[in-house]
């Protein structure tokens, strides 16, 4: 009874801020709404029995996603309100029966799956992986591809960012004031206890290298706004750093096919130490890359060696 | 999900969905940023809570990375945004400097 | 050990209290300072009440440590949090209710 009532205000306030987000004239109500959203989102993947997900969810959705939604609406021309989203009959007509269609497809679809999924094979499969977390073993041995190629768009995201315009950490030096600094120097180590601590969790326990590299990420941002000398200096180790989880990942890949395995098939005995080493320099990566991000643009160089 | 906690989750769920309103209201943006703020804290309690509910130990990591990043948002808000857009403002209004 | 789990649950509801009154004070209170004020209650009393219940009925020493851990966090950063809103909200001009 408790639940279904749960559930139910779940799904409503679920539905509400995404029309929100989408519907909203002011732009920053929109935002605002989506922050919500992911709060509400982390919620129902508790209820979906999927921790692992709600830890990433509220890394990534509650902390860096909601701050990068909102310096780039700082840096949006402040114009007035967008106009208001208008739905014709022509559009319903349209898109009406598309989106019946492709509900129907998608619950035919979830109905036809093979109902317990992977997860008896995967389970079988844990005691050659080298962690006990089946979503950890998923990650970072039997779909380490999967993983590999998110951690590369990352990258690439970055670099198509600092394509674009130079940063503003430079704007961003002026400190509102003096809680801030305070509250990042005290803060700070706790942040980076809180991302060792998962990464270690992450072997038995919902955690691992995504939420760690969040959290990371999510102390450098706060060290950043409170005025910190920014550590990113844009030079050749900022750029190995952001390189640092693609190149440990294809030199675990290639390391164990000059050893006689093939492409990133791990021999059981060495999986412990390949996951932890892994899962320390994609932590690192994903939290410096999230930090380029959230800079803006590329730093200025030190050190101009042309132009 | 049954007992006196998973009473006290659905309440605070229905707290969030009921401050939403001030989120629609506003009216102004600082008034927005506040209601996100105890959204925050009150899914805080909630993860807590449901980590007693549904004795899932691993609720309570939830609960700690979300008490770690939400600060994010609203320190971002006030250095980057409402400050930054101030400055836009006064750069078109302000005589020619 | 009975004593101490009901004094918990207590503890806990009570803070649920401060949760809904920082709601009512979000949604009723004429200004955003006011405001600001109802929602420090449920940051601080509302969410210390809840763990500090829920430390007190845990079942080991560092499970109840880290309930008081995610407090004092929430403490410190919804402390900076507010402030830097009120001080940028005042630079801007939000004048506060009847002023």
């Amino acid at each position: 009874m408790l639940a279904l009532a749960f559930d139910g205000v779940l799904a409503l306030g679920l539905l509400a801020v995404a029309w929100q987000a989408l519907h909203s004239a002011d732009l920053f109500r929109a935002v605002i709404s989506f922050m919500v959203f992911g709060v509400l989102m982390a919620v129902a993947w508790v209820r979906l029995q999927a921790p692992d997900i709600a830890l990433a969810e509220a890394a990534i959705s509650a902390g860096i996603t909601g701050a990068l939604l909102l310096s780039a609406l700082g840096r949006l021309p402040s114009g007035g309100p967008r106009p208001p989203l208008r739905v014709g009959w022509q559009e319903v007509l349209v898109w009406g029966p598309l989106g019946a269609l492709f509900v129907l497809a998608l619950g035919i679809t979830a109905v036809r799956l093979p109902a317990p999924g992977l997860g008896h094979e995967v389970h079988e499969a844990l005691a050659r992986a080298g962690a006990e977390n089946p979503v950890t073993a998923v990650l970072m041995n039997i779909r380490a591809l999967d993983t590999l190629l998110e951690v590369t768009i990352l990258l690439l995201a970055v670099v198509v960012g600092w394509s674009f315009r130079s940063s503003v950490s430079a704007a961003a030096a002026r400190v509102p004031s003096p809680a801030l600094p305070a509250l990042a120097r005290l803060v700070f180590p706790v942040f980076l206890l809180a991302a060792g601590y998962l990464l270690w969790a992450g072997t038995h326990a919902p955690g691992g290298a995504f939420p760690a590299g969040a959290v990371i990420a999510a102390g450098g941002v706060l060290l950043l706004l409170a005025g910190a000398a920014p550590a990113l200096e844009n030079g050749p180790p900022l750029r190995w750093a952001l390189a640092s989880g693609v190149l440990a990942f294809l030199l675990v890949a290639l390391g164990v096919m000059l050893a006689g395995q093939s492409f990133f098939s791990y021999p059981p005995a060495h999986a412990r130490g390949l996951i932890a080493a892994l899962e320390v320099a994609i932590s690192l990566a994903i939290g410096f890359m999230l930090i380029a991000l959230y800079v803006g643009g590329e730093p200025a160089l030190r050190r101009r060696r042309w132009s | 999900m049954s007992g006196i906690y998973a009473g006290a989750v659905v309440f605070l769920l229905v707290n969030i969905v009921v401050g939403l309103l001030r989120v629609l209201r506003g009216p102004t943006a600082a008034d927005r940023m506040l209601a996100a703020d105890l959204f925050a804290t009150a899914a805080v309690a909630i993860m807590l809570l449901l980590s007693v509910v549904a004795a899932e130990p691993a609720l309570v990591d939830v609960a700690l990375v979300f008490a770690l990043v939400s600060v994010l948002a609203a320190v971002t808000f006030v250095s980057r945004l409402w400050s930054e857009q101030e400055r836009e403002k006064e750069r078109d209004d302000g005589p020619a400097a | 050990m009975a004593l101490l789990h009901n004094l918990g649950t207590l503890l806990v509801l009570a803070g649920i209290g401060f949760f809904f009154a920082g709601t009512v004070g979000l949604l009723r209170f004429p200004d955003v300072y006011t405001r600001l004020h109802a929602l420090s209650k449920a940051d601080n009393l509302g969410l210390g009440l809840v763990c500090a219940g829920l430390a007190l009925q845990a079942e080991s020493l560092a499970l109840g440590l880290k309930f008081v851990l995610i407090w004092v966090l929430v403490l410190l950063a919804g402390a900076t949090a507010t402030s830097l809103i009120a001080r940028t909200a005042l630079a801007r001009g939000v004048r506060p209710w009847g002023v």
